[in-house]
């Protein structure tokens, strides 16, 4: 039923894709993303070249999307880079998820711990989602984890609201009255009666929080705050390209395009899961709603 | 108000996490560790943590944000310098924004299912899922570099003249005005498309209203609070957007100091720049609130 939502079909196949292209980076004519050879500098998409293996060996190369101006090879970035955001996105949505279940779950089941804990996300959410991304990484230097912890933050009051929301709802159910009469501990019955009545929104939150996490890494790197340059992200590869983008616009638009793609892919399949998972919810209301979340 | 308070905090936390002891930065690389420790006296830094954030939150109500690490001169002044291009960027791509997605939202929820409508719906996935970098730069491509009608980048003050001015602003205010659009217009659809299907709106209609007042007094004005409501809470993505918008036209703006504040670890700078956006997102968002009394005659504070 899932897979005959036209938005759900077209995001998950172009994911898996992406996926595949992440996994089988290798083997898809790249070279190492790191090499560079002062000869191939600056080619532009289609031109031969050749490139400098970590053994010495110089190896004929066709730059199917051009050098950069250290002469490395722009279409194996790329290809490398798409598992970094496809990394990031995940692990931010996980970690979101993960830390927002908690908080919401505390924060409507627990009503003495609600008051602190929602003033608190009031606050994270009242400072720009970018911001506080740019400080936590100025915090801790950039690192993989770090990048991934200064994205999923902003996240978490968002996915706070939802559960809470879910759980007051949900708490009123006389399923949950029969529990509680029944003796259940209240861990039991936060994680064992109310978290899997949550699931269908916080998947379709957990979609929107990866499309958002995927454009912020490459924000980040591209700013130059993110993960250092010597890790091949979509965002590292515009920033170097950015400084000739006049001369040879390529090293922007490909990492954009993948980039662009990816994103719009996502979205696509939390839009058609939204659509699906809940008929009830109406076009572009409940979209804008999760958006809102995410400004 | 409360959430202003929280948000204090976070940011004090954020210079007391930072690495580095503030004493020993201002007091510079040939101090004693006497200097330092009369510094630090001198800055209430020996002090307990809850009587330090009282003293810095007095500072900054009075509007002192400190010294810059980086700049040397103070924050408060920094941010006044470059305020000018960041407010001009904002308020021009604001204008732009509500004055295109309104309009479209109308008319896609007066043709539900019409082809403006299915165009603006996939616009607006369209437009949530470009990075504004991305865009930025296929505009310079074509606008500057093919055409040759724009700047590549850069800013002139108004007082340089309002034809530069808006010359140098054009790209810039279209690339951040593109996800702003998406989202007002797909608010004013949804809400529009709401109201339409009530009671009032048949009336007027069988009273024979001509369908532009049908469509402005009637479903437009009953559907002003959830608009004006996602123009506010929009201002967070447009803080977010000027960050980045305004490194790629190379605008001197507060955007631009954030990122070279962040580079350059200048923590007071970082911090006076968090503070002075939150609070300008949530003064708008109050402003708004207030806005409904007159956009509904029905709410009453």
């Amino acid at each position: 039923m899932m897979l005959r939502n036209w938005s759900v079909r077209i995001g998950s196949m172009v994911l898996v894709l992406l996926v595949v292209v992440a996994l089988a980076a290798p083997w898809l004519g790249t070279v190492d993303p790191t090499l560079f050879d002062a000869a191939s500098r600056d080619l532009r998409p289609g031109q031969p070249g050749e490139i400098t293996t970590l053994e010495g060996d110089t190896v004929k190369h066709v730059f199917v999307m051009g050098s950069d101006s250290y002469g490395r090879d722009i279409y194996s970035r790329v290809l490398y880079g798409t598992r970094v955001s496809l990394i990031v996105g995940l692990a931010v949505a996980l970690v979101a998820l993960a830390l927002g279940i908690v908080a919401g779950l505390v924060a409507g089941y627990i009503r003495w711990a609600d008051g602190v804990l929602m003033r608190v996300m009031d606050g994270i959410m009242a400072i720009p989602a970018i911001l506080i991304a740019i400080a936590v990484v100025a915090l801790w230097r950039a690192s993989l984890t770090s990048v991934i912890l200064a994205i999923a933050i902003p996240e978490i009051p968002r996915v706070t609201r939802l559960v809470r929301s879910l759980v007051l709802t949900i708490r009123e159910e006389p399923y949950v009255e029969a529990a509680v009469a029944l003796g259940t501990s209240t861990p039991k019955i936060m994680f064992g009666h109310i978290l899997p009545n949550t699931a269908a929104p916080l998947l379709v939150q957990g979609t929107y929080i990866c499309a958002f996490a995927i454009l912020l890494e490459a924000i980040l790197s591209f700013l130059g705050v993110g993960l250092p340059p010597d890790i091949p992200t979509w965002g590292n590869i515009m920033a170097e390209g950015r400084v000739q983008f006049v001369a040879y616009p390529h090293n922007v638009f490909f990492p954009g395009i993948f980039l662009a793609v990816t994103v719009l892919a996502v979205n696509m399949l939390g839009d058609g899961l939204r659509d699906t998972l809940d008929p009830k919810m109406t076009q572009g209301r409940v979209r804008t709603q999760v958006l809102d979340e995410h400004a | 108000m409360p959430v202003l308070l929280v948000v204090a905090v976070l940011v004090f936390a954020l210079l007391r996490l930072a690495p580095g002891d503030p004493a020993a930065i201002m007091a510079g690389d040939a101090a004693t560790a006497e200097q330092i420790a009369s510094i630090r006296a001198g800055l209430g830094l020996d002090r307990p943590i809850v009587v330090q954030f009282g003293i810095w939150l007095g500072k900054v109500l009075s509007g002192d944000l400190g010294e810059s690490f980086y700049f040397r001169i103070k924050v408060a002044t920094l941010i006044g310098q470059r305020l000018e291009p960041t407010f001009a960027l904002a308020a021009l791509t604001m204008l732009l924004a509500v004055l295109v997605s309104v309009p479209l939202g109308v008319l896609a929820a007066w043709r539900q299912g019409g082809w403006l409508d299915r165009a603006l719906m996939g616009f607006s996935v369209l437009g949530f899922s470009i990075p504004v970098f991305v865009l930025a730069y296929l505009l310079i491509w074509l606008f500057s570099l093919e055409l040759g009608w724009l700047p590549v980048q850069g800013y002139a003050r108004i007082a340089e003249g309002v034809g530069p001015f808006l010359r140098h602003l054009v790209l810039p205010a279209t690339t951040l005005s593109v996800i702003y659009i998406a989202l007002i217009a797909r608010v004013t659809r949804a809400s529009v498309l709401e109201a339409l299907g009530e009671d009032y709106i048949r009336t007027a209609r069988a009273k024979g209203l001509p369908e532009l007042r049908v469509l402005v007094r009637h479903a437009l004005a009953n559907a002003a609070v959830p608009i004006a409501t996602v123009i506010g809470i929009g201002v967070a993505i447009l803080i977010g957007g000027v960050v980045v918008t305004e490194s790629v036209y190379a605008i001197p703006g507060l955007g631009r100091l954030t990122v070279d504040a962040v580079l350059a670890r200048d923590f007071p700078t970082i911090q006076g720049v968090i503070l002075f956006f939150s609070v300008v997102y949530v003064l708008v968002n109050l402003l708004i609130d207030l806005s409904y009394v007159l956009l509904d005659p029905r709410i009453r504070y």
